[in-house]
């Protein structure tokens, strides 16, 4: 049997606020425990609830951003059950009005010619309040518990069952992670919890219209933890219809270190919310002017720039969304073509994604903290399109630049003698040079063996201390052994 | 409608209230009784009417994201059952 996976994934993310959706107090991370709870977060009796404004500011920009309904008017209702994270006994959360209601999300799935585009429609977005943590470390039989998260603001983003694999639901979490932060709505730090994915899974054989029965992962804070879950969950829930056993709704949880997922509540344990209005907050009305102000302080996003970038500068869906992976890399490539010129986009494109990553990479840099400057890679771009570099010097001239060795990629060129040969005259006298000194390799090539070949070449760029043309160098090669 | 005694120990169980079989006859019949009314209630012809969120006209004001309440630990944790290392300690919790 052919089995197809069924994936949709809820997505919690902590909003870029420096107070508390419903509280005055502070959301800053890491700080001593309790300190930053206030007693509304408390729930002391008699406290009331404040929404805060660049809360629902954050929802309105996602929900533009995605192409959704932002509600004219949504409802705050409290999500009732009992744990000892949640002081008031209920979380307010959004349920039959939620602030944003339907758009979409375009993904780029996997890379090089099995890439394609996948657009994964979103149910709704909804604001609420975090949950404080509960710590099980031994405090002499008890827990113990910090409820400085406690009303932290989240904005809980549901997706449809619209992915096919792991690698779909990857890709999601990923643009949705490149997103929030695009728009400056989540710090996206997927350790600290600011970013955190629920995926809910299921099987049915291909060509089944009705969906199987669905088992839910919580709390996934990796990218890598996700992909791994959903395939050892599908392969789980396939062998045990294979074997004759069916699905039960569930909760599991991800344990990374042995690879499994395992139950953590049945179905008959499942929570009852019995959600309703919450008296404490009035209706939340945002008008036309509201919207409108936030569209208009919205950066272009990520998929108007994708589609740019592929139309003006002629790249490749792929590199269109490798540089668009965040406002920093864009700026980034965008401020190195408007030196290097919008013909070399895609010189741009490389370099930014292979050389320069590969460097920050190596030193766990951010690009934002790069050592060479858009302005210098540009330069030193500009002088591989107009011949003066080959590229592997130009690798010589960029590493140079990172290390700080001179100001441009001309002061380098200039100062370390780096300059290309293309003067066919000088590599003519290398080219002679080198078939004289290598009879053997000349007697190989002209006896069929094409690898004498680039020998010879290595010898020329090897004498010319690799800075003649090497299209030069091959074209005269060729002509000399011809002839 | 009415509730069966194992809805309401279900509901008792939700609410954290615990009652015993004599109690839990008695509020059948309550609940019942609010039933009542409120199938009476559910009788009226509300099509076209807008579903209320809260009894007032007016929609929620809004606070500017500013810190504004101070630490008060010591306060807080001064009149909590048992702490420990700023902790509020409860019995252990685990899923």
């Amino acid at each position: 049997m052919k089995w197809e996976v069924v994936i949709g994934i809820e997505t919690h993310a902590q909003l870029a606020t420096v107070s508390k959706i419903f509280s005055g107090a502070a959301t800053a991370f890491g700080a001593e425990p309790n300190t930053q709870a206030s007693v509304v977060d408390l729930a002391l009796p008699g406290v009331l609830p404040v929404l805060n404004r660049k809360a629902v500011d954050c929802a309105i920009r996602f929900g533009l951003a995605v192409g959704a309904k932002v509600a004219e008017k949504s409802v705050f209702a409290r999500k009732n059950y009992f744990y000892p994270d949640l002081p008031k006994g209920y979380q307010i959360s959004q349920f039959e009005l939620p602030v944003v209601q339907g758009g979409g999300l375009t993904v780029q799935v996997g890379g090089g010619d099995a890439a394609y585009e996948k657009t994964i429609r979103l149910t709704r977005a909804h604001l609420e309040e975090d949950a404080g943590k509960s710590l099980h470390e031994d405090f002499h039989g008890k827990s113990g518990i910090d409820l400085n998260r406690a009303g932290t603001p989240l904005l809980e983003i549901v997706s449809e069952p619209d992915m096919r694999s792991s690698d779909e639901a990857v890709a999601y979490a990923r643009a949705l992670h490149g997103l929030v932060r695009w728009i400056g709505i989540c710090d996206g730090n997927m350790q600290e919890g600011s970013f955190r994915c629920d995926a809910n899974v299921s099987v049915r054989p291909v060509g089944q219209a009705a969906f199987g029965t669905r088992r839910e992962i919580k709390n996934l804070n990796s990218f890598r933890f996700l992909k791994e879950a959903i395939d050892y969950e599908v392969q789980w829930q396939i062998n045990e219809i294979e074997e004759g056993r069916a699905i039960a709704q569930a909760t599991v949880l991800f344990d990374p270190d042995r690879g499994e997922t395992r139950m953590m509540r049945s179905k008959e344990d499942a929570h009852d919310y019995r959600y309703f209005p919450d008296p404490d907050l009035l209706p939340l009305v945002i008008g036309a002017d509201w919207l409108e102000r936030v569209r208009g302080e919205l950066p272009e996003l990520p998929q108007q720039k994708r589609e740019r970038f592929q139309r003006e500068l002629g790249l490749s869906a792929y590199d269109a969304a490798t540089l668009t992976a965040s406002q920093e890399v864009a700026a980034y490539f965008e401020a190195t073509v408007a030196v290097a010129g919008a013909a070399q986009a895609k010189p741009c494109a490389n370099w930014v994604m292979v050389d320069l990553a590969a460097r920050l990479n190596k030193e766990g840099r951010d690009i934002a903290n790069a050592p060479v400057q858009p302005a210098q890679l540009g330069g030193l771009i500009q002088r591989i399109a107009d011949n003066t570099l080959s590229n592997n010097i130009a690798k010589k001239v960029f590493e140079a630049l990172w290390n700080g060795e001179g100001a441009t990629a001309d002061a380098v060129i200039e100062q370390q003698g780096l300059r290309q040969i293309t003067d066919s005259g000088a590599i003519e006298a290398l080219v002679d040079e080198v078939l004289a000194a290598n009879p053997g390799n000349v007697a190989e090539f002209r006896a069929g063996k094409e690898k004498a070949f680039n020998a010879l070449v290595g010898q020329v760029m090897k004498a010319a201390k690799g800075k003649a043309n090497p299209q030069q160098v091959n074209a005269l090669l060729k002509k000399k052994l011809a002839g | 409608m009415s509730l069966t005694l194992e809805q309401v120990q279900k509901i008792a169980r939700l609410a954290r209230i615990e009652i015993s079989e004599t109690e839990a006859g008695t509020t059948r019949d309550h609940l019942n009784g609010i039933f009542q009314l409120i199938e009476q209630m559910q009788a009226v012809d509300t099509r076209g009417v807008e579903p209320m969120a809260h009894a007032q006209e007016q929609s929620q004001r809004l606070r500017d994201d500013i810190v504004s309440e101070p630490d008060c630990r010591a306060a807080c944790l001064a009149i909590a059952p048992e702490t420990e290392a700023g902790l509020y300690l409860v019995p252990k919790v685990i899923e």
